[in-house]
């Protein structure tokens, strides 16, 4: 069962090298890329199945043993972050399909597009599986060098302009993980996660409180935590929409999920549990109040995207089962609802030939399908009852209640109001661009949308329901995924079976 | 490097110093080339320090050293590793500089939307008030809402 987890990596690499044989013939190279990342949602399934019915899934990659040679863990997080990640990362490739179908408003050019989505793809199940630090900053390389490419493509000024603050901002951030990287070698003498776990715990509490505020910083830039955010709202909005989709769903949470995986592994005990907090409760706020300012639905969305941050680090911070296990579910929900909404505002800009909240109205009239697929994510992402945005909220400020504490409690406060405002902007869009007099910002008449791009969206709602409905046993695995991180033994065991820290 | 292992040589951590702050003082220039040249010095000074942490000594090769006066070979190979990416990210930021020269004439990084939207506000001594929502009933036509007005007269006129 261990030959299945490097497949998820090495399964869209090789897809990427043969789509770029096939860049002549696009109706192969389409069908080439479609079913490697429908083989990695099945892989991806099996894997968590197994993790959480027998524990984490290791493969020795060239059969060297844990500390000599590197590992890939599939424990239930990473298990489930690669199965979240591979199915909207399918659905966005069918969306991009249809819209490069289609011929109206933006074509990419397929011939590179789908290597780098490919590329990008091994990038991020590389990051999740990675057993050991330095592997984990190979993955982040990866996804980075894809999504420098994406981000740019076609090479327009505007796109030139944002593309470079995210290139030398992400550098950054990679040259601080790469320096935590070299500090923490020279402090241990292992980069092993599993074996890290162990050593760490022995260094003198100044030098390990250095390198986990170093790591925390490099991570930081990459999920977009308050201080460090600024880069997010200004780089994102500008790229095409499928890219701005799945950058808004996937990147910024793999930099969750390495915050999550050091501060329970490599540095459990909540040392820093007071400055995460703060930081959390910042970037929720800020984040949200800079959402209720902007006046374009991108914009609007990565706003969103960066507050919403703040709820997960909220959890990470606990550092309580209930906690974690409440970020972890939020991260699920999150990738999948923050994806769907910035495809649906592809769709609103094919349809109305421009996302500016200015220039579009009354879409609800002109186009009431694409009204639902906006409105159900978007009031799951206010966090209305039913919906999973809801229990995930729910689950943190319940975890932030039983903590106790002033700061948990100003962390609640402050996280409904976040919900709060979250709701005003969502339907302030509503308001605006669906339910006004109509009104369109372009002048060509109206052809239908294309069925590939709707369907994938609608696949991508249908999953954020999903959730809700699932929510039970959603929430029954990541309180276990939880339990695991919290003891750490079972990942540790299962990584150096024989001396157990 | 010095043998033994008593720590690193004092020359290596200046050189690290050295250019991670010339690095830092070029990342902080407008031009896209400067940052370039800055991004390089910083890189290789990390790469430098990754070097630092593995033990100095002889050719780690088995059989022509002993075991206790090899030199550790890891953080050579994740220096290798780190090269390579620093040069193909390298690359591709010359690309970017290039093509922003070869579109905009100059490869100058901008302020960004927000910061000219709020120059442009100042200078034009406005108030940012964008209150797009403020379309009342009679904006649309095709909008039927029942007029409120009426309802309450009627309850009125039931109650003595």
């Amino acid at each position: 069962m261990s030959a299945l987890v490097p497949l998820p990596v090495v399964v869209p690499l090789l897809g990427a090298a043969l789509t770029l044989l096939l860049s002549g013939r696009p109706q192969l190279q389409r069908s080439v890329s479609v079913l490697c990342l429908g083989s990695v949602l099945v892989v991806a399934a099996v894997l968590l199945v197994q993790s959480y019915r027998f524990g984490p899934v290791v493969v020795r990659v060239g059969g060297w043993p844990a500390p000599v040679g590197i590992v890939l863990v599939a424990d239930q997080l990473a298990a489930l972050m690669v199965l979240v990640s591979s199915a909207v990362t399918l659905c966005v490739l069918l969306y991009s399909i249809g819209q490069g179908r289609a011929e109206t408003g933006e074509t990419a050019p397929v011939s590179i597009f789908h290597p780098t989505y490919l590329v990008l793809t091994a990038g991020v199940t590389n990051a999740f599986l990675a057993g050991d630090l330095f592997n984990l900053f190979v993955g982040f390389e990866i996804l980075l060098a894809a999504s420098f490419v994406l981000i740019t493509l076609g090479g327009t000024e505007v796109r030139l302009r944002t593309g470079s603050t995210y290139v030398v901002v992400s550098i950054l951030s990679s040259l601080l993980f790469l320096s935590a990287v070299g500090l923490v070698y020279a402090a241990t003498g292992t980069l092993n996660m599993a074996q890290l776990a162990g050593r760490l715990d022995a260094l003198p509490s100044d030098v390990r409180l250095t390198l986990q505020l170093t790591l925390l910083l490099a991570f930081g830039i990459k999920a977009a935590v308050f201080p460090l955010s600024a880069w997010l709202p200004d780089s994102y909005p500008t790229a095409p929409a499928p890219v701005t989709a799945v950058f808004a769903g996937l990147l910024t949470k793999v930099g969750v999920y390495a915050i999550i995986r050091t501060e329970t592994l490599l540095f459990p005990g909540g040392h820093v549990a007071t400055l995460l907090m703060v930081v959390a409760g910042l970037t929720m706020v800020v984040g949200i109040l800079g959402a209720v300012a902007q006046s374009d639905l991108k914009r609007l969305l990565s706003f969103t995207l960066v507050s919403h941050i703040g709820y997960m680090i909220f959890g990470v911070a606990l550092s309580s089962v209930a906690g974690l296990s409440g970020a972890i579910f939020y991260v699920v929900h999150h990738i999948t609802i923050q994806t769907t909404l910035f495809l649906v505002a592809g769709l609103v800009e094919e349809r109305a030939g421009s996302t500016d909240l200015r220039r579009v109205g009354g879409l609800a009239r002109i186009a009431p399908m694409l009204g639902v697929l906006f409105f159900v994510p978007a009031m799951n992402l206010a966090g209305i009852p039913p919906f999973s945005g809801f229990l995930g909220k729910l689950g943190l400020l319940q975890a932030g209640v039983a903590a106790g504490g002033v700061l948990p409690a100003v962390l609640v406060a402050a996280g409904t109001l976040t919900s709060l405002l979250t709701l005003y902007a969502a339907s302030r869009v509503w308001n605006i661009a669906f339910w006004r007099a109509p009104r369109l910002a372009t002048a060509t008449p109206p052809a239908r949308l294309p069925g590939l791009m709707v369907g994938a969206t609608t696949a991508l709602v249908a999953l954020g329901v999903l959730f809700t409905l699932l929510a039970g046993p959603l929430f029954q695995v990541t309180a276990d995924a939880a339990t695991d991180l919290r003891e750490r033994t079972p990942y540790v065991r299962a990584v150096l079976p024989r001396d157990v820290p | 490097m010095m043998r033994g292992a008593a720590g690193p040589t004092l020359v290596l951590v200046l050189a690290v110093g050295v250019l991670v702050a010339a690095g830092v003082t070029l990342l902080l220039e407008r031009s896209l080339t400067r940052i370039l040249l800055g991004i390089i010095l910083l890189g290789n000074g990390v790469n430098l320090l990754i070097l630092l942490g593995g033990r100095a000594g002889a050719a780690p090769f088995a059989g022509s050293t002993p075991p206790g006066a090899m030199s550790d070979a890891l953080p050579q190979a994740m220096v290798l590793t780190a090269v390579v990416i620093m040069l193909g990210l390298t690359a591709f930021l010359l690309a970017v500089a290039y093509r922003s020269w070869y579109t905009s004439g100059d490869d100058e990084v901008q302020d960004d939307l927000e910061d000219r939207y709020i120059v442009r506000l100042a200078e034009s001594n406005e108030v940012s008030t964008a209150d797009l929502g403020g379309e009342g009933p009679g904006g649309d036509p095709e909008q039927v809402d029942p007029e409120p007005a009426r309802r309450r007269l009627r309850r009125d006129g039931k109650s003595p």
